[in-house]
């Protein structure tokens, strides 16, 4: 069954080349996004997957730095879609070669896809990138600046649990400096009128945080206080140790979300983290296995109907010309 | 030596005598023989070339405080021949070379290198700034002694600061025996470590990593409490925030030997250039927030910062078509040292003598140069200025091999219309060689 809202009819919501961040995206166009999302969520339970919106269009996965969950919930949105789907590993090829950002995208450019997946380490690099090709580009997370396809799937996510978007109190834990999953959510929550704060160690917040529009919070505790989403990061391994917290002891003693500082926060608050997680970090095992409260599972089902509806949108002035 | 040079109709204009009148000027023998009003058509010994100036400014050759090449190691960025006539077109006749080259100018026979292939150019004056320590290295102190006996005009780490106190400490002490001019790169390495621009809200929202202001005026306030120390000859480079030039006007207050630079970049622009993850707007110290540019231009206004530098610092495509943060800092400004610092004076931030003396014979005092002033028997350094034609700063407009200028598609007002050295004409606009 093909979702309702696939028809194309008179002008595109959504009418942009690449879907490189969510700064600048208006909140017609994710809503439209997320209501296309919903449509394939449906099509993805059903035994019967497969459709053929872009059959014969070939999509590139290109992933300078290694992310399996990522990588494989974009293969599928494409496979589902009927896109030929190609994965590459650059890390592990022509970096190694000397080979530049730019003459990657130029020599992909010269094999005519019609997307391109792309992640980067580095902040600003698939923007970088997209300027050198004529394809459509997705951003699968550049650097610390964005992810904005997580973000979409945790705005479906809050919406088909909460209903809404407008109105919420969302708090953001953890390492929000280096987070480009929390720059997006930011942006998205914001522009969809949710009020955001985010609650880390001082050293994990960027300078000048207040300016993102945001409420920053020091103490767990208060920063949960009456939050209707909880949404935790993801603490990477190298910064557990000494340079930017103590340890991962002290860390998730102030910051591990836990079932007693969660009492803080609406009694039907959701419990979201990007994957993967680390318990015993971040977010205790029993919370995070909680299924009144956690929805980490359903991120990853919104994620593949997240994908395909981008993947959809972005395509369809090229379906257009046939 | 050149043939004796004549410019008449033109408007004199020298910061260092107050002088400012209608007149003409003659050179003779790479010298200024006369000048003023009653300088006539009369005075031209025979073979004299005549200039007419038709009303324009005549003003003293820039002199640059600090400017990089590539040569030796880079030279694919670029040549003492590209650099020296981006150099003149700009108004330049005298630079300061930075000595972070590779080899570095560490030792008398680099600072020999630096002379010959400036003679060999034949268009700008080239002064070697030669390094503090050894490789640069910060470790062990360079021949202060032996490479200013050399011709070295001033020490520097380039690009690096002299980051050890004991080091920094040394140098300043010991520099003083020779009375040579220590100049530091003003930031703290360890704060700044991993930063690729200025931190703040555009950082914050790019996901870039900021380099805080504090790093500037800690490496600043430490160094002036060495100056005291020791009594050496302190000069910071390109000041880039309010903090650090609140330090150094409080310090000049309290007597110490300290001067100090900025940049027209760090006068005109800010982070908000980053913008689009725009390498050419990547630079060391990092455009910083409107609030510090305003107080650097404060600073240059009041005589807290006594001069600006070009800070030229060429990078070739492949060192800036690359994401931010892998990207190569610096930008070029040899030929835009002028027109750009101009437009403060079109904006009425400043005076126009009072500019140019920033330009011209104060950074000459700095570095102990006989340059920067129109006087009888002073060096024929000259620029004909014409203040009312504009021009647009595009890459075939530019005479680097590199084009990584921030002030890309600018149009000021301001050009050069043609440049002597030694009393040679080394550019002319209508024949820009």
């Amino acid at each position: 069954m093909i979702p309702s809202t696939m028809g194309f009819a008179g002008k595109p919501v959504f009418a942009r080349q690449h879907l490189l961040g969510i700064e600048g995206l208006e909140a017609a166009e994710i809503e439209h996004l997320l209501d296309l999302a919903d449509g394939f969520v449906e099509l993805n339970r059903q035994s019967e997957k497969k459709l053929q919106l872009l059959r014969g269009r070939t999509l590139i996965n290109l992933f300078f730095e290694p992310s399996t969950r990522t990588q494989t919930s974009f293969e599928l949105a494409g496979k589902r879609l009927g896109a030929d789907v190609v994965n590459m590993a650059v890390a592990r090829s022509s970096v190694v070669k000397g080979e530049t950002l730019i003459d990657t995208a130029m020599t992909l450019n010269a094999m005519h896809p019609d997307l391109l997946v792309v992640r980067h380490p580095d902040s600003g690099a698939v923007a970088l990138l997209a300027r050198h090709v004529r394809c459509a580009v997705v951003n699968a997370g550049d650097g610390a600046h964005e992810h904005p396809t997580q973000a979409l799937l945790d705005a479906l996510t809050i919406r088909r649990r909460k209903g809404r978007i407008a109105g919420l109190t969302v708090a953001i834990c953890g390492d929000i400096l280096h987070s480009r999953v929390a720059r997006s959510n930011i942006l998205l929550l914001r522009t969809m009128g949710a009020k955001v704060r985010v609650v880390a160690p001082p050293t994990l917040l960027p300078a000048a945080v207040e300016s993102l529009g945001v409420e920053a919070l020091t103490d767990m505790r208060r920063g949960l206080e009456g939050a209707d989403v909880v949404m935790m990061l993801r603490l990477q391994s190298e910064r557990m140790q000494g340079s930017l917290v103590p340890s991962i002891r002290e860390y998730f003693h102030f910051f591990g979300l836990t079932h007693d500082k969660l009492r803080a926060a609406e009694p039907d608050a959701m419990i979201m983290h990007p994957g993967p997680m680390n318990r015993g970090v971040e977010i205790d095992g029993p919370v995070a296995d909680d299924i009144n409260r956690s929805a980490i599972l359903d991120q990853v089902e919104m994620g593949v109907a997240v994908r395909m509806a981008v993947l959809d949108a972005l395509t369809r002035p090229l379906r257009a010309q046939g | 030596m050149s043939r004796p040079v004549l410019v008449l109709n033109a408007r004199l204009l020298d910061p260092a005598s107050g002088l400012d009148c209608r007149g003409g000027l003659l050179a003779v023998g790479g010298r200024i023989a006369e000048l003023g009003p009653q300088v006539t058509g009369a005075l031209a010994p025979p073979g004299t070339e005549l200039v007419d100036a038709r009303g324009l400014y005549l003003i003293p050759g820039l002199v640059d405080l600090r400017a990089g090449f590539g040569e030796p190691g880079a030279e694919h960025k670029e040549r003492f021949e590209s650099g020296c006539l981006a150099a003149v077109a700009g108004g330049v006749t005298s630079l300061a070379l930075l000595p972070d080259t590779d080899p570095p100018i560490d030792d008398p026979a680099m600072v020999e290198f630096v002379a010959r292939r400036a003679r060999q150019a034949k268009l700008a004056k080239v002064h070697p700034q030669a390094a503090v320590t050894r490789r640069l290295e910060g470790r062990e102190l360079a021949e202060l002694g032996l490479l200013k006996a050399a011709g070295a005009v001033a020490f520097t780490d380039g690009f690096r600061a002299l980051a050890d106190a004991r080091m920094m400490r040394r140098a300043l002490a010991y520099a003083s025996m020779f009375d040579a001019l220590i100049v530091q790169h003003p930031e703290e390495p360890s704060l700044a470590q991993g930063g690729v621009m200025n931190e703040g809200p555009v950082a914050s929202r790019l996901g870039l990593a900021g380099i805080p202001a504090a790093a500037e005026v800690i490496m600043v306030e430490r160094d002036l409490r060495l100056l005291e120390l020791t009594g050496g000859r302190l000069h910071v480079a390109h000041v880039s925030t309010a903090a650090a030039v609140a330090a150094i006007r409080a310090a000049k207050a309290r007597g110490l030997r300290v001067t100090c630079d900025t940049t027209p970049h760090h006068l005109l622009l800010t982070e908000a250039e980053v913008e689009g993850y725009r390498t050419f707007a990547k630079v060391s110290p990092p455009l910083r927030s409107e609030a510090d540019r305003e107080a650097v231009i404060a600073g240059l206004v009041d005589g807290t910062i006594d001069a600006i530098a070009s800070d030229h610092c060429p990078q070739d495509q492949d060192s800036k078509r690359l994401p931010f943060a892998q990207a190569a800092f610096g930008v070029i400004g040899l030929q835009t040292l002028l027109a750009a610092s101009l437009s403060l004076v079109f904006a009425g931030r400043i005076g126009l003598v009072e500019l140019l003396r920033r330009l011209t014979v104060q950074p000459a005092t700095i570095l102990g140069l006989e340059a920067g002033r129109l006087a009888r028997g002073a060096p024929a350094d000259l620029v004909l200025l014409d203040l009312d034609a504009s021009w647009t700063v595009t890459e075939k407009s530019l005479f680097s091999l590199a084009k990584n200028t921030p002030f890309e598609g600018r149009t000021f007002r301001g050009k050069v219309v043609r440049t002597f050295v030694d009393g040679r004409t080394v550019y002319s606009a209508e024949d820009p060689g």
